[in-house]
């Protein structure tokens, strides 16, 4: 017993270590294992309002390029209007009929921290739960998909980047309407793989990626990006695809969240008949 | 004396801020991101207790991970130049080894002493930090790459910041 005390003694420093090295890989661990709601994330009071100030101060260098894409997203919009349609064919009448539901609300809210350079990247949002904010909600911004919301707290929102090891985002491809899921290797801040895609299809540097649809998260045909590169590696069915983000990720500022009112409706249902046939 | 216990937390606080506000934003090439707030640890007294040495190095590693969002990552590289650092200065020891409260810097042991002192345990941290980040040894040599890049721009900041305060001091 005396020898064991001594030996703990003696070697005090290496235990004290070993101690708090398991405290740190424990939170790592627990952190990125079940992504709770960890009370020590950039959602808490102080880094939360902290990073809050710091936005409002650079939000300013950057309203020249903000401007511009809202108001390219309000020309498109504008396109898309009925008004900006010539008529050829007999009259319009309008009647509010029972034949178009609101399926998605966009809620307005504003990046207070981001990152490009790690592998696992995350974005903290201005508002929260008080606002209306739930996990698993989607979140775009002008220019395309920026990521899903992981954490909420009642005045702050942290989100999965789409660069993050562990988003998959379900993208189809705008001509052909093959599916596939897109992840992030970590390399490079604007290029992801799509991945899934049968190698038969005819594809073509360019084409457009766009969202599937087929998760609820996201409404169908958002734009993600446009492919950069792909090859066929010998002895797969697939295609390696190379998709440039159509976001670039180091200068978002203002973002909807993306509402879907029927969620938990195709949730449940998809599971229950997932339990009922599995 | 107590003057130079006090200089400590004001330090940690502003090495803290810089770091989360400014140099986590700065990314020469997309992933190069300088560590500053190592040197926080590097600038404890020689003589600090080594279960100081411990906590302190967590606190500061902690602190970090609580702004990016990367709760345990900071933390365990910091413990990890805190146990290594003793061993360190054992190495680089003056032939009649240290004298009480001495601090490493420029002052008492001269510049080519403090930047290979500053230059192993940043590169221990660093190695440490990026290989916990990617958690794998697939892609050991981009990751190796980001690794000497950083150190190199980390040292760099670190030297400068020296100077700074060697000045102050000097004056």
């Amino acid at each position: 017993m005396r020898n064991l005390i001594r030996f703990i003694d003696r070697y005090s420093f290496f235990f004290l270590f070993l101690f708090f090295e398991v405290i740190a890989f424990y939170l790592l661990f627990r952190n990125n294992h079940f992504q709770q709601a960890a009370f020590l994330n950039s959602t808490n009071a102080v880094s939360g309002g902290l990073y809050k100030k710091y936005a409002n101060f650079s939000e300013y260098l950057n309203l020249k390029e903000i401007n511009e894409s809202l108001s390219e997203e309000n020309r498109r919009l504008r396109e898309m209007q009925i008004e900006s349609f010539h008529q050829i064919f007999g009259e319009n009448i309008y009647i509010q009929d029972t034949l178009y539901q609101l399926q998605y609300h966009f809620a307005k809210a504003k990046v207070i921290n981001n990152s490009t350079n790690k592998q696992n990247n995350y974005i903290t949002l201005d508002k929260g739960s008080h606002n209306g904010l739930e996990v698993g909600m989607g979140v775009i911004s002008p220019n395309g998909v920026v990521g899903i919301i992981k954490n909420v707290s009642d005045h702050y929102a942290s989100v999965l980047s789409l660069l993050h090891s562990r988003t998959k985002v379900s993208c189809k491809l705008q001509n052909t309407n093959y599916f596939g899921s897109l992840q992030w290797d970590g390399k490079d801040y604007q290029t992801g793989n799509l991945l899934d895609i049968p190698n038969h299809v005819k594809i073509e540097i360019g084409d457009t990626v766009i969202t599937s649809g087929y998760s609820s998260t996201f409404p169908e045909n958002l734009i993600v990006g446009i492919i950069k590169d792909f090859n066929k590696p010998e002895g797969e069915n697939f295609y390696q695809i190379q998709v440039s983000y159509s976001n670039d990720f180091k200068n978002i500022n203002q973002v909807y969240v993306v509402k879907n009112k029927y969620k938990n409706e195709q949730d449940s249902l998809e599971l229950k008949t997932i339990q009922e046939y599995d | 004396m107590i003057k130079n216990y006090l200089a400590y937390p004001i330090q940690l606080i502003i090495l803290i801020l810089v770091q989360v506000i400014l140099l986590n934003n700065i990314q020469f090439s997309g992933f190069i991101n300088p560590f500053l707030y190592i040197i926080f640890i590097l600038w404890l007294p020689i003589s600090t207790p080594k279960w100081l040495l411990l906590s302190l190095s967590f606190f500061v590693g902690i602190s970090v991970d609580v702004f990016s969002n990367t709760l345990g990552m900071h933390a365990s590289a910091c413990l990890f130049i805190a146990f290594c650092r003793p061993y360190v200065l054992n190495i680089l020891a003056p032939r009649d080894g240290y004298e009480a409260n001495q601090q490493p810097g420029y002052q008492d042991f001269g510049f080519i002493w403090f930047i290979s002192y500053a230059a192993i345990l940043t590169l221990l941290h660093h190695t440490f930090l990026f290989f916990v980040e990617v958690f794998r040894f697939s892609d050991f040599f981009s990751t190796l790459g980001r690794i000497l890049a950083s150190t190199f721009f980390t040292l760099l900041l670190i030297g400068i910041t020296q100077l700074f305060k060697y000045n102050s001091e000097a004056r």
